[in-house]
């Protein structure tokens, strides 16, 4: 197996409020190979948008502060850097595409010109090599009749439409890994389901390396080749997508399948948690998602369980994981 | 800012303060003519100097703020008054009532304020009583608008529903129920509007056309000190700062009220 | 360009409004109470004018019949004669009017030069001193009485350090413009105190908002995110708020205009109140209202130009 395109290594955001400090992404750890799409999945709260800011040291608010942790880009450490240095990473070699993109991109500047200013800051040249550029770019996402609708602003575009136009924003400079958080969670299903694809071809005919945030197990099911479930700012499995979905070792993992709709076996009732995700302000002690497991054994309120492995590349954090046997025996009852 | 709210109401309480205790504030009379001290510039005796007259300008600045401060707050209250009941009524009932309200408004809004006050006073005649006029005339719109939009708001919600499906008469669902809950946004106005109408009674005032002499007010003040710029500023310069001042206190009250109550300016 | 559909629409929706004007402006001289004809006229009129004005504007005749010679005459460009002047009040007025736009004008830019460079400076140090120094600076400017921080700044700039006149208007381009800077200066500091605040907030909003994060996620410096993304956005409200100020702006030359002797149409207003020169005060009051009717159907062409999103 080749060398990992980046690697992440306990990376940590601490969350300061006066003398108090909590940790809402703590010890976060995966890989991402060269081509590969990879399923950040938890639910709001869980860290797996903050972690991927922290990545591209975008973090949203002076009071999140980086505290940790190593990122290697092909080999190389990034976390160091210097921000003048580390700005020929962000957007040059990681892109990132937002959740919501009417607000994501600039409402008075015409879409074709906010393409073409990116390509001319990453690749120079001159204006009208780059409007071309920004052109060709509207066409390899799918928006039809690009030349004209260049022009437009984003208001003019539908939800789907400025999706599409975020992602060709950040295949202006581009870049060999591309985060994208929760892009499709405002849209419509149809069109939830064209952006997805679109994303695949892109992978495809350019070997990009995706990130894909989210908290819908069905879209991970569809588009991820391995996946990291996040829970309270900790990663608590991560593995190959088929093994884990196959065989999900964390009771969150398989509390999460349990409530995605037409996987759990054909009862066809919806099953949810019980409780709430922690606030980040009030983390639990040990395993964050003791209080709301049914697995729940005596040490795993006090004592932080490691990632253990339990197939190749298949780790979980559980003191008393799903065994196979009982996953089934709850499939058949 | 922090804490504007707070410095603000302790600016506009110390300013109460001088204007009930004025007598025992000012260490002189504000009109008594010291023919011996014209144009003295600010010393122990007359900390901000006198005037040509040899009127000392600190007491006149201390009995000026009786009538400046009863200028903002009269300036502000019969607009307020007028517009609050006009944008409820407008609000409530929509249709004819409230195009015509809306009409008058649109008209007045569209001469320049000072124009349009100035106007009035010259119809009624200069004086403060002119003044309150005119402002009550040509200021009501603003609370009108603020109201209406509100009660529009409020209208439609649940609670009025309610108070109409329990049979409540009009008067009683608009000034009971709706209007307390419209005028959060309109008390947060009527402080910066108190610097405005401030300015303004203290410009017309410096025209000529509002408080009259003898009186201490510092508009009239400014401009009995304007002819001695070369030579003694301090007339001039003290009554306007006492200006800045009280207007200042009205914006942070303004300011720290707006962000307590959640009102975006 | 159906955005700009309203420039040809909204000129007719502006009728009632400039009827209103016309309306108002035709009660103001006729609810002062007395002989109508020796309010137009003054106290040492001839019978025989007092016969022709009587005749000309039917002040014999019921009101609605007077307001209708009042707009036939004003559809005639016949706004009366000055009592003081002793000529047409619309040419008077019209004679009048290029130092009042110069004053507006002046003051307009004036004031976004100071405001868009204090307010760039307090959005990028938030919360240092810079920004404490600007806020309680533009907190307190919204309180200076414009006529006053006039004559202050006489004190400094003219009495003390001899470098602009204290009074007055000029005859060439370069000797106006030399008597227009400390009036321009007055209204600027007053109306950047508005514009620096609603900007500075405006900035901060930007800075932070979605689509600023996104073009840093680009790669962009900061420099770039500031000067393309976040100032042009921050000043779409700042503009309109400017917009929305054109009347306070225009109130605001009249007492500017009497403290610098300047001859305008605010000064022509002030001396027409005092001499009781009716038909000049109803023409001032008149033109100003059309002017910020104009004005601000200016503001919106301006508004529609720069804000793509806008359609009226």
């Amino acid at each position: 197996m080749s060398a990992p395109l980046l690697r992440v290594e306990g990376l940590t955001v601490e969350s300061r409020a006066g003398e108090a400090a909590t940790r809402i992404v703590d010890g976060v750890s995966f890989a991402l190979r060269r081509g590969e799409i990879l399923g950040l999945v938890g639910e709001s709260g869980s860290g797996k948008t903050m972690a991927c800011r922290a990545l591209m040291r975008l973090l949203p608010s002076s009071r999140l502060a980086l505290a940790g942790g190593s990122v290697e880009l092909a080999g190389e450490e990034i976390m160091g850097l210097p921000e003048a240095a580390f700005r020929s990473i962000r957007g040059r070699r990681i892109g990132m595409i937002f959740q919501n993109p009417a607000s994501h991109l600039d409402p008075v500047m015409r879409i074709g010109e906010q393409i073409a200013e990116s390509v001319r800051f990453h690749q120079g040249g001159r204006r009208r090599q780059a409007n071309e550029k920004a052109v060709e770019l509207l066409r390899q996402v799918g928006i039809p009749d690009p030349a004209q609708r260049a022009a437009a602003f984003p208001h003019e575009f539908s939800g789907g439409m400025r999706q599409r136009a975020m992602i060709a924003l950040a295949l202006a400079s581009d870049p060999e890994i591309l985060i994208a958080d929760e892009p499709t969670t405002a849209l419509d299903v149809t069109v939830q389901a064209q952006i997805l694809r679109l994303l695949k071809e892109i992978r495809d005919s350019r070997g990009l390396s995706i990130i894909f945030i989210t908290h819908d197990l069905g879209v991970v099911a569809q588009l991820c080749d391995s996946i990291c479930v996040l829970y309270g700012g900790r990663v608590c499995e991560i593995g190959p997508k088929r093994e884990v979905l196959a065989h999900p070792r964390h009771p969150y993992t398989a509390g999460l399948m349990a409530c995605q709709p037409g996987t759990a076996g054909g009862s066809g009732r919806l099953r949810t948690i019980p409780g709430y995700p922690p606030a980040s302000d009030a983390l639990p002690s040990g395993c964050r998602f003791h209080p709301r497991c049914s697995h729940a054994v005596s040490p795993c309120a006090e004592v932080q369980p490691p990632l253990d492995p339990f197939a190749p590349d298949h780790l979980a954090a559980c003191h008393n994981p799903v065994r196979q046997a009982s996953l089934r025996t709850r499939e058949t009852a | 800012m922090p804490h504007a709210l707070l410095i603000g109401a302790v600016l506009l309480a110390a300013f109460v303060f001088v204007a009930v205790a004025a007598p025992l504030v000012a260490p002189y009379d504000p009109i008594f003519q010291d023919a011996t001290a014209r144009l003295a510039a600010p010393s122990a005796a007359h900390p901000f100097g006198t005037d040509n007259y040899g009127r000392d300008i600190l007491s006149r600045v201390v009995w000026g703020t009786r009538v400046d401060l009863q200028i903002a707050v009269l300036g502000v209250i019969f607009p307020f008054l007028i517009g609050t009941a006009a944008g409820t009524l407008s609000g409530y009932f929509g249709g004819l009532t409230d195009s015509l309200f809306m009409r008058v408004v649109d008209i007045i809004l569209a001469f320049p304020f000072l124009v349009l006050m100035l106007a009035i006073i010259a119809i009624l005649g200069p004086g403060l009583a002119s003044f309150y006029i005119a402002m009550a005339l040509v200021g009501w719109v603003s609370y009108a608008r603020l109201i209406r939009a509100q009660i529009l708001v409020l209208r439609q919600s649940d609670f009025a529903m309610a108070a109409r499906s329990l049979g409540f008469g009009h008067a009683r669902i608009m000034f009971r129920h709706l209007l307390p809950n419209a005028m959060v946004g309109s008390i947060v106005f009527s402080m910066s509007d108190a610097v405005l109408v401030l300015l303004n009674g203290a410009a017309i005032s410096y025209l000529g056309l509002g408080v009259q002499p003898p009186t201490a007010e510092w508009g009239i003040m400014v401009a009995e000190g304007q002819a001695f710029v070369t030579s003694a500023w301090w007339i001039a310069t003290f009554p306007g700062l006492a200006i800045v001042l009280l207007a200042f206190g009205f914006s942070l009250v303004a300011d720290g009220l707006g962000e307590k109550l959640g009102v975006r300016q | 360009m159906h955005r700009y559909r309203f420039v040809l629409t909204r000129p007719l929706q502006l009728l009632p409004v400039l009827f209103g004007i016309s309306v108002i402006t035709f009660l103001l001289v006729r609810a002062i109470p007395g002989d109508p004809a020796r309010i137009l006229l003054g106290t040492r009129a001839t019978p025989t004018a007092l016969a022709r004005i009587r005749a000309q504007y039917g002040l014999d005749e019921p009101l609605w019949t007077q307001y209708f010679y009042f707009l036939k005459n004003l559809a005639h460009g016949e706004m009366g004669r000055s009592i003081l002047y002793k000529v047409d009040v619309l040419g008077l007025v019209f004679e009048r009017l290029e130092p009042t736009v110069v004053l507006v004008l002046g003051s307009v830019v004036l004031a976004l030069l100071i405001a868009v460079p204090l307010a760039t400076l307090a959005a990028t140090h938030r919360g240092g001193w810079v920004d404490h120094l600007v806020r309680v600076v533009s907190t307190g400017g919204l309180g200076l009485p414009a006529f006053w921080l006039a004559i202050m700044l006489i004190i400094l700039f003219s009495v003390r350090l001899d470098l602009f006149p204290v009074s007055g208007y000029g005859d060439t381009w370069i000797d106006k413009l030399h008597h227009m800077v400390l009036p321009c200066l007055t209204i600027a500091l007053s109306l950047s105190a508005v514009l620096t605040r609603s900007l500075r907030a405006s900035l901060i909003a930007e800075t932070q908002s979605d689509a600023a994060t996104a073009v840093r996620a680009r790669g962009l410096p900061e420099s770039v995110v500031f000067r393309r993304h976040v100032l042009p956005n921050s000043l779409i409200p700042t503009l309109n708020l400017l917009a929305v100020n054109i009347g306070w702006l225009i109130g605001g030359t009249v007492v500017i205009e009497s403290v610098f002797a300047i001859p305008g149409m605010g000064q022509l207003l002030v001396r027409a109140i005092f001499t009781r020169d009716y038909m000049v005060v109803q023409g001032v009051a008149m033109v100003f209202a059309v002017a910020s009717v104009v004005v601000n159907f200016l503001a919106d062409v301006l508004t529609v130009t720069l804000d793509p999103r806008v359609t009226l």
